[in-house]
């Protein structure tokens, strides 16, 4: 529903909301008088229908009150501290476009025969056309090798994390080896991440199988999350929701929903190679909801010093978060 | 800010500074209008002609805040849906119009709006870029004299001067801005989290 159009509608709701507006327009735009705040308060007495139309109105305009902080950077020492929550939504769109750019400088593959190599920075992010139609994303730190051509597709990622978006081929099944394990695609989106010795598979769309170096196997439908641990398979689901926070990195950020501050200290030093460091337990079981450049470890610490009133301190290649 | 109690029409005989009381309005703001998606899809789904949409969301704020005069509900979310359910049928016995669905319907539906209650931990950049987006939905010309004059702080003059159009005309995009800010935070339905 667009707002507009819910406004073209008369009613009697309407015309009150109306005359609610052109009171909020007078009072927050134009000069207001002593006078002129009387006649409002007799208005808002006047009806129930009229005082929360106007409260309605009022509470929309005032959030907008944060936004003042946008305004030029001479203002007073409070501006200046609103604004350092601005660049943030700003840059936001920014940095997808400097990562794409950077990752595609920095890659670097080297041609062996039919295999090839690619491999992203700390920080990077890269797409991979195959030529089979198949798409990789690779994320932050990560090498992949592929091998595609004439009846062979396969893929070995051999550190990090690789969204993988097959082009089913039921002829030539596409094959990604991880640590000896094996994910074949039964038609396919399905992302990989390799842990030093943890390997987790998330299906996304379609089919696969994942066969484990030590024989056992499963077939993974949407939301299934495979890990193979210690040589040891196991699969549980996971709700769309999370799952889409976890591939938040695809648009270069990082989602957060409930998350302890220690699991999403541990995401952001993926990406970056300043690492934030926890000191205590009780401030790597505070949780915390936001969404953050993957890059961006300022806007993060902002928020744990700011909103969480926790300590955030430097000290040489750590950030050290504590009570 | 003289108290005139012959304009309170409404409430007669209750002691008029209550009704500008800010608790009241808190109440309605902080606990009331975090529900107005959920509240309007409820509506829209009980109800066949949409054009009565807003009066009826109009009615149970007016309602539910006549009771919170008295004494603010333990439960806002609850009461909130019970006034609506309560208005709906009193609309359906006065008016003898048959509703979309059958009234019966309204018990699952309401198990059915599984809204998490307001947040009251919502980040603060989290606010900010939900504004932001509110300001990009609406048309170019009102949010360019909102903008101008909330961020930029110009008064309705000024704003007129930089746009360079009438102040009469300034007023009218003004409006129109409020409006649809409102409709856009508190009554869009893309913001509502359904059980699937």
């Amino acid at each position: 529903m667009n707002g507009g159009e819910q406004i073209m509608v008369s009613s009697r709701a309407m015309e009150i909301e109306a005359q609610a507006a052109t009171w909020l327009r007078r009072k927050a735009f134009w000069d207001w008088t002593a006078n002129e705040q009387a006649e409002l308060d007799a208005w808002l007495r006047e009806a129930s229908a009229h005082r929360v139309a106007f409260w309605r109105l009022n509470a929309a305009i005032t959030r907008t009150e944060r936004l003042s902080a946008l305004r030029g950077a001479e203002g007073d020492e409070q501006t200046k501290k609103k604004n350092r929550f601005l660049p943030f939504v700003i840059r936001a769109s920014a940095v997808l476009a400097i990562v794409c750019v950077a990752s595609f400088a920095s890659l670097s593959y080297y041609r062996n025969s039919l295999t090839e190599s690619y491999q992203t920075p700390i920080g990077g992010r890269e797409v991979i056309n195959l030529g089979d139609g198949s798409r990789v994303e690779l994320n932050t730190d990560t090498v992949l090798r592929t091998n595609v051509h004439a009846g062979v597709r396969s893929a070995e990622l051999v550190r990090g994390e690789a969204y993988f978006q097959i082009r089913h081929d039921t002829a030539h099944p596409f094959v990604v080896e991880a640590d000896g394990h094996r994910v074949i695609d039964l038609g396919t989106e399905f992302l990989v991440r390799d842990d030093l010795g943890h390997l987790e598979v998330t299906l996304v769309e379609g089919r696969a199988r994942i066969d484990a170096k030590a024989g056992d196997s499963a077939v993974l439908k949407p939301g299934d999350v495979a890990t193979v641990t210690a040589g040891k398979l196991s699969v549980t689901q996971k709700q769309q929701a999370v799952l889409a926070n976890q591939l938040g990195w695809r648009s270069g950020v990082l989602i957060f929903k409930y998350t302890t501050l220690a699991d999403a200290a541990s995401e952001f030093n993926r990406y970056n190679s300043k690492k934030l460091v926890i000191a205590d337990q009780a401030s790597a079981r505070r949780t915390i909801v936001g969404t953050f450049p993957v890059d961006d470890v300022t806007a993060f610490t902002d928020v744990v010093q700011d909103v969480m009133r926790l300590h955030v301190s430097n000290r040489g290649d750590e950030i050290v978060i504590s009570r | 800010m003289a108290e005139t109690p012959e304009t309170d029409r409404k409430n007669a005989g209750e002691n008029p500074a209550d009704l500008l009381a800010p608790e009241v309005e808190a109440w309605f703001v902080h606990e009331v209008l975090p529900l107005e998606a959920a509240l309007m899809q409820f509506l829209e789904h009980n109800w066949r002609n949409r054009n009565d949409i807003a009066d009826l969301r109009q009615d149970v704020y007016e309602r539910v805040c006549d009771a919170a005069q008295k004494e603010i509900p333990a439960s806002a979310k609850a009461f909130v849906f019970r006034v609506a359910r309560n208005l709906l049928i009193d609309r359906v016995r006065k008016e003898h119009v048959v509703p979309i669905e059958a009234m019966a319907d309204l018990d699952a539906l309401e198990v059915a709006i599984d809204m998490p209650g307001p947040e009251h931990n919502v980040i603060a950049r989290d606010e900010l870029r939900r504004l932001q987006a509110a300001l990009d939905r609406l048309p170019p010309r009102c949010r360019e004299a909102l903008v101008l004059g909330r961020i930029e702080g110009l008064t309705g003059r000024q704003i007129a001067q930089r746009m360079s159009v009438t102040e009469q005309a300034v007023s009218i995009h003004i409006d129109h801005a409020i409006r649809a800010l409102a409709n856009v935070l508190y009554g869009d339905p893309a913001d509502i989290r359904r059980k699937p």
